[in-house]
């Protein structure tokens, strides 16, 4: 089983807060980590591979640095790592990443299963994977929270609805998108570690995979950002301390007159 | 192409630098310089460089397209078992005042099976069009079907905008629909609103997990797409006296190609109040301690006719299932109210539930970040001020 894992490179938001007097984000000590839903995704490659057998390469688009986003996954358990980057791709929007990966995907050989997070935790766009499946036209199964079966021609998967869940069955080669339900991801041993370290990252740009130059980068991207802000915060109302039942008889009354309940 | 710093019109004053979430830009012998490795366009500098306006972004586009052969407001008309879905009617009130802003059509466009009347009813609610694909395949939400139905919908009636719910569904297939058409989409709209002079649609979205709000354009491409977030707009109200057309399309089962197949649907039983849907949310996070404790959560939410939710922390101790979870790796929830118990107030879940209309927070810890959100912040043990709460609600009732 060939088994390709999208992954992206954005800012451990953990530490992203909003400086109270400027209004604006405080970025000071913000590193760079794996999106977290990729790590689903990894960690969901990896144990296929090590109930079905295969490989697992991790792919990302990015600036040079997000190679240390490859590397972490090639700690975890993913064997190779390619980094599709060139001045040429900046300022692309969701489609056009969707095209580019898509395109350098295309040059990895035979691929069964791509797997995607749901979303990246800095955009929260979740339009990148659907993207990638349509431009390479395998059928595409998103919000899977469980891989229940896999054979060489099809995986069957549970989909994450609002109301519960729906079994698919999908042929291979096809793209699922992972929920962080879906497992735990393991923590890197120092096995792991050294393996990563020493991992050769292939990087992929547009003198080794064929990209129509008017599909990628800004001139390639449908949208663009008219402008950005910071949303007005709210600030914490009326904060009352005492007994429980003081406390409750009051929460009872803002509730009444809010007139939501029915 | 790109991000340009004007040298003469920065003044160094840095405050660019500190507008960047990426951290691209430094001040270099008192001018902005912006590293284009890290850039991303984002334009959050623009806004802070408003009144200097030393920093620009141009771009021009690959298609060329004549925008003006596209018309009208297009929506999804989401249906689950035949029923059409909230989100819908939001998406029918907020596409008419869109389309009134235009002087143009509100198309409702519905997949399913057996809805005639529904999809007749569509136009009580404000489309002027509802293009109605009908077949026993479409019953159910099939990402191959309803992507190749909705383009052909694209294609033949080229709506300048096309709105769907940010939905599982709409999230799952619209994106499909965008790489198929070349169409700019912009995810999980909490605003919508048209430059009347340009004729486009702003769509204004959270990123950052609701820290940075962005707003997006696509002048070049159509439709423009967006998918919205439910509960944000307000659902179209039913008006009989309206008329319009409605189009049925028969759909020659043997033309679909389905890749995917759905096996079956398993309701989840404590899913029975869908929290993205919920006007009340009572949620729990690892104040309250136990998972039997939980039973108060549920008590509350009943008692008020609400949803549960949980904190990522309460999910994580196998309290409740991850269905409930509310914030970054849950769901973004906006109730109408939203009742806090014994969660401190990560980011992450805040991020997931700050633009609820009202916000109560019980938590013991007077310091706990959730009272900056909180429009009432009772400083009490959850686990004593819910039970005292839910019997206040019955005895009112």
């Amino acid at each position: 089983m060939n088994i390709v894992v999208c992954i992206k490179q954005v800012p451990g938001t953990t530490q992203v807060k909003i400086n109270p007097e400027t209004g604006t984000l405080i970025r000071d000590g913000v590193e760079a980590v794996v999106n977290p839903f990729d790590e689903y995704a990894i960690e969901e490659a990896v144990r296929i591979k090590e109930r079905v057998g295969g490989t697992v390469k991790v792919i990302t688009m990015g600036p040079p640095q997000a190679d240390a986003a490859l590397r972490s996954a090639i700690s975890v358990g993913a064997d190779e790592g390619y980094l599709v980057s060139d001045r040429a791709f900046a300022g692309s929007d969701t489609w056009a990443t969707s095209y580019t990966l898509s395109s350098a995907i295309k040059t990895l050989g035979k691929v069964d299963l791509i797997i995607c997070g749901k979303q990246a935790i800095d955009g929260d766009t979740a339009q990148v994977g659907p993207g990638v499946a349509e431009m390479l036209d395998i059928p595409f199964v998103a919000w899977v929270r469980k891989v229940e079966e896999v054979t060489d021609a099809s995986i069957k998967v549970e989909r994450l609805m609002e109301e519960g869940y729906d079994v698919v069955e999908m042929p291979l080669p096809g793209l699922i998108t992972v929920v962080k339900e879906i497992n735990e991801p393991r923590i890197a041993g120092l096995k792991g570690k050294g393996r990563a370290k020493n991992a050769e990252i292939k990087k992929i740009d547009t003198t080794n995979m064929t990209v129509d130059p008017e599909r990628i980068g800004l001139k390639g991207s449908p949208t663009q950002v008219f402008r950005s802000f910071v949303p007005e915060r709210k600030s914490g109302g009326e904060k009352i301390s005492g007994e429980a039942a003081e406390l409750a008889q009051k929460a009872a009354s803002v509730i009444q007159n809010l007139g939501v309940v029915k | 192409m790109g991000i340009q710093v004007s040298l003469e019109k920065c003044i160094g004053c840095s405050l660019c630098v500190r507008s960047c979430a990426l951290g691209a830009i430094t001040v270099v012998e008192k001018k902005a310089v912006i590293d284009t490795a890290k850039c991303n366009l984002c334009a959050a500098c623009l806004e802070a460089c408003k009144k200097y306006q030393a920093i620009t972004i141009t771009k021009d586009s690959s298609v060329k397209i004549d925008v003006n052969d596209w018309k009208g407001v297009a929506v999804f008309a989401e249906q689950h078992e035949g029923k059409v879905a909230g989100v819908s009617f939001e998406m029918l009130g907020e596409g008419r005042k869109l389309a009134d802003q235009l002087g143009e059509k509100l198309i409702a466009v519905l997949l399913g099976s057996g809805m005639e009347a529904a999809a007749g009813d569509l136009v009580k609610f404000g489309a002027d069009k509802v293009v109605y694909f009908d077949s026993p395949e479409l019953a159910r939400f099939r990402d191959d079907t309803y992507a190749a139905l909705m383009c052909e919908f694209v294609d033949a009636d080229k709506p300048a905008i096309l709105l769907a719910g940010a939905s599982a569904i709409g999230r799952s297939f619209i994106p499909k629909v965008a790489a198929r058409v070349w169409g700019g989409l912009t995810a999980d709209c909490t605003k919508l609103d048209i430059d009347t002079e340009k004729r486009l649609l702003l769509g204004t979205r959270p990123a950052f997990g609701g820290n940075l709000m962005a707003t997006i354009i696509a002048p070049h491409h159509r439709p423009q797409i967006a998918t919205v977030r439910h509960k944000v707009m307000k659902a179209a109200v039913r008006d009989d006296s309206r008329t319009g057309e409605v189009v049925v399309k028969k759909v020659d089962a043997g033309k679909i190609i389905e890749r995917t197949k759905i096996l079956d649907f398993v309701k989840e039983v404590e899913s029975t109040v869908n929290i993205t849907e919920a006007d009340i949310i009572v949620s729990g996070g690892r104040g309250m301690g136990k998972a039997e404790n939980f039973s108060y959560i549920r008590d509350l939410a009943e008692a008020l006719g609400g949803a549960v939710g949980a904190s990522r922390a309460a999910v994580d101790a196998g309290w409740i299932p991850y269905s409930h979870q509310v914030g970054q790796t849950g769901k973004t929830v906006c109730p109408k109210l939203y009742i806090a118990c014994g969660i401190s107030g990560s980011v992450q879940h805040m991020a997931g539930m700050q633009s609820s209309d009202f916000i109560i927070a019980i938590n013991k810890d007077p310091a706990a970040d959730i009272f900056q959100i909180a429009n009432l912040g009772l400083v009490g043990d959850a686990l004593q001020v819910l039970p005292e709460l839910t019997k206040a609600f019955k005895e009112r009732k």
